[in-house]
């Protein structure tokens, strides 16, 4: 028996079972979707937590009060317990540091914003000029802290709160109170939405000193530093701990966390997650390829006399298993390539459903979904094909 | 040539010994028209499959055209039975899901013989066994007679220089079965050796030889004389 006829005489026996062939199919199908789907699904969340993290800054390093017990956990600084203050006088001295292209002291807390007769509780971020670029936000009107108004009792406010406060008018010029002071809003935020579970279109801006004095404090909730190439995050982040270290008498007591490292945690991560949930989609194709041999089994049960009928017209043994190996490996083919079809149909929805999810499966996922369904459609049908092929002649022709 | 000698096969049922076949001496000349009859249960079958290579004695030797078939791989028994031997069956075992003409087409396919050749031979036959009409029907949608025709162009479409016949016309009516044995005849005519187990003894009367069997053992060997 030649290669292609046993291939169409084994396609042909798939076509003529119908309901059992649809039934298997769909089932290496749905198997070989779910793998693609959920690896788009991880890579498209992996994808989205790395732009909304990349979004925040660039070549960004954040200093924080407190020792974290190894470099880049900050598990450490959480749990940390009576740090050493991080001062103005620090942030000053991290500005100093050839690597350093410009850095942001931040206080933050809460107050109650108060004009045209509204009254709202905010968070309340104390900064410099430079916070608002190395944070990469971005004003929509108007200015922050501008050359010649460093001192000024200015304000910057979020989208939202401006709109919030001043629904018809420009809120440029406006006065507000911010438990009880008196600023001036210089300039609005442009929407962004949340990102990182931060969201800036509530916040407002002031300047540090006003902020440490609303809240009575000397120490800074942080440091942001921008530093100057992407290549010298690592020695800016040496730098600036020995520098910190040697303000503070030798003790090693503040945290450096490059957005780097973070990020790169956050990729191993969700890449490890995207891993696992495969793995499970992939238990799916194990599954059907058990279906697969219990059809086969039944096959060969079914068609036992036909097998008898076949060896007395003169078939092999090998043309016996080839013919079954063969209706397995179409079965298996077929719903992997469906399997692939859906897979890469239903990513689709999910990029349209949640244009903000980048849900591409990557290729080796639609490689290892069709490749496992081949696979274990493949093994289990080797046993009932070499069962049918063992058959008696005799024995076989006597079933009915 | 056909040559049996000293063959014996057996069953086992528990610790119980069937001899379906004891010790059986048998030559059948090519071309010669033999029918096997006795009752059920005495070897006819067993004898049959041994000829047409499906089963094995036990002991004893089985020469074909004048070889020992424990010469041969079972790749080349699988080749003599493809080539040189047909079988047909009492229940015509055709594959329900095929047509007429597919069935027909099987021996053809597992020789490895090109899909046009295949086409021009499967025509031939469906003409000469009258089936054209039916061609593309499944055998559900066939009569008796019409299955065990196209069983009949299936064994003779290699053109074997054997049939081995088992009780060809026991599922058909006697005016359809006596039709069958003319086609079967008519194969015998050309050339063909021709062996046909059966139960009736008007029709196992036709045949020029008949093998009377009983208890795995052949009791009478008589020849009519050819006219
Ligand atoms: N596979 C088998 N297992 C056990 N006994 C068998 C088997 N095949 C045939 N026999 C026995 O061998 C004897 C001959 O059977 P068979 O050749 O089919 O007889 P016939 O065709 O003349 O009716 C019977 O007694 C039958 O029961
Ligand atoms: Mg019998």
């Amino acid at each position: 028996m030649t290669f292609s006829d046993t291939l169409q005489t084994s396609l042909k026996t798939v076509i003529s079972y119908r309901m059992r062939s649809l039934l298997i199919i769909l089932a290496i199908a749905l198997g070989v979707a779910a793998v693609i789907m959920l690896t788009a699904l991880g890579n498209g969340a992996r994808n989205y937590v790395i732009n909304q993290f990349s979004s925040i800054g660039t070549n960004l390093l954040v200093v924080l009060p407190g020792r974290a017990e190894t470099s880049g956990s900050f598990l450490g600084a959480v749990l940390g317990q009576t740090p050493r203050d991080l001062t103005l006088k620090d942030a000053q001295l991290i500005g100093r540091l050839p690597q350093v292209r410009r850095y942001a002291p931040l206080n933050v807390g809460a107050a109650e914003l108060s004009a045209a007769n509204r009254l709202r509780e905010v968070t309340v971020l104390g900064g410099t000029a430079n916070l608002i670029p190395i944070r990469h936000m971005k004003l929509a009107q108007g200015s922050f802290l501008t050359h010649g108004t460093e001192r000024a009792a200015h304000i910057v406010l979020g989208a939202k709160i401006a709109r919030e406060f001043f629904p018809h008018s420009l809120a440029i010029g406006q006065r507000v109170r911010l438990s009880g002071n008196r600023f001036l809003v210089s300039g609005v935020l442009a929407a962004q939405g949340e990102s990182m579970g931060f969201n800036t279109d509530e916040i407002v801006i002031i300047p540090i000193d006003y902020a440490q004095t609303m809240f009575n404090t000397t120490s800074l909730f942080r440091i942001l530093v921008e530093a100057n190439h992407h290549s010298d995050i690592e020695s800016a982040k040496q730098a600036i701990l020995e520098t910190l270290r040697q303000s503070h008498e030798g003790e090693n007591d503040t945290t450096v966390i490059t957005q780097d490292a973070v990020l790169s945690t956050f990729d191993r991560i969700l890449h490890a997650l995207t891993l696992a949930v495969t793995g499970i989609a992939a238990i799916s194709l194990i599954v059907a390829g058990i279906l697969v041999m219990n059809v086969m089994l039944v096959a060969v049960t079914q068609r036992t006399a036909e097998i008898g009928l076949l060896k007395a017209i003169g078939a092999t043994s090998m043309d016996i298993r080839r013919l079954f190996f063969a209706e397995a490996l179409w079965l298996s083919l077929i719903g992997a390539l469906l399997g692939f079809l859906l897979g890469e149909f239903g990513s689709l929805l999910l990029r349209l459903a949640y244009p903000q999810l980048p849900a591409w499966a990557p290729v080796w996922a639609s490689f290892a979904g069709i490749g496992v369904a081949l696979i274990t459609g493949i093994l289990a049908s080797l046993f009932p094909a070499s069962k049918a092929a063992r058959l008696d002649a005799v024995q076989a022709l006597s079933k009915k | 040539m056909i040559r049996l000698t000293s063959i014996t096969r057996t069953f086992h049922m528990g610790d119980q010994a069937v001899y379906a076949l004891n010790n059986i001496d048998l030559r059948i000349e090519s071309g010669e028209y033999v029918s096997i009859m006795g009752p059920s249960g005495s070897g006819k079958s067993t004898l049959l499959n041994i000829i047409g290579l499906l089963d094995k004695p036990d002991s004893g030797t089985y020469e074909l055209d004048n070889r020992l078939i424990t010469d041969w791989t079972e790749i080349e028994q699988a080749q003599i039975r493809r080539e040189k031997i047909g079988f047909v069956f009492q229940t015509f075992h055709l594959i329900p899901r095929l047509t007429a003409a597919e069935n027909i087409e099987l021996p053809l396919i597992l020789s490895g013989i090109p899909a046009e050749q295949r086409q021009i031979r499967v025509t031939q036959a469906l003409q000469a066994f009258e089936l054209l009409s039916r061609a593309h029907h499944r055998p559900a949608e066939l009569s008796g007679g019409q299955r065990q025709r196209v069983a009949i162009a299936r064994a003779t479409i290699m053109q074997p220089s054997v049939i081995l016949a088992d009780e060809p016309t026991g599922n058909l009516d006697h005016k359809i079965g006596t039709e069958v044995m003319v086609l079967l005849e008519n194969l015998h005519h050309s050339g063909t050796t021709l062996i046909v187990v059966t139960h009736d003894r008007e029709l196992g009367a036709r045949a020029h030889r008949q093998i009377g069997m009983r208890d795995g053992k052949i009791l009478t060997d008589h020849r009519n004389d050819i006219l």
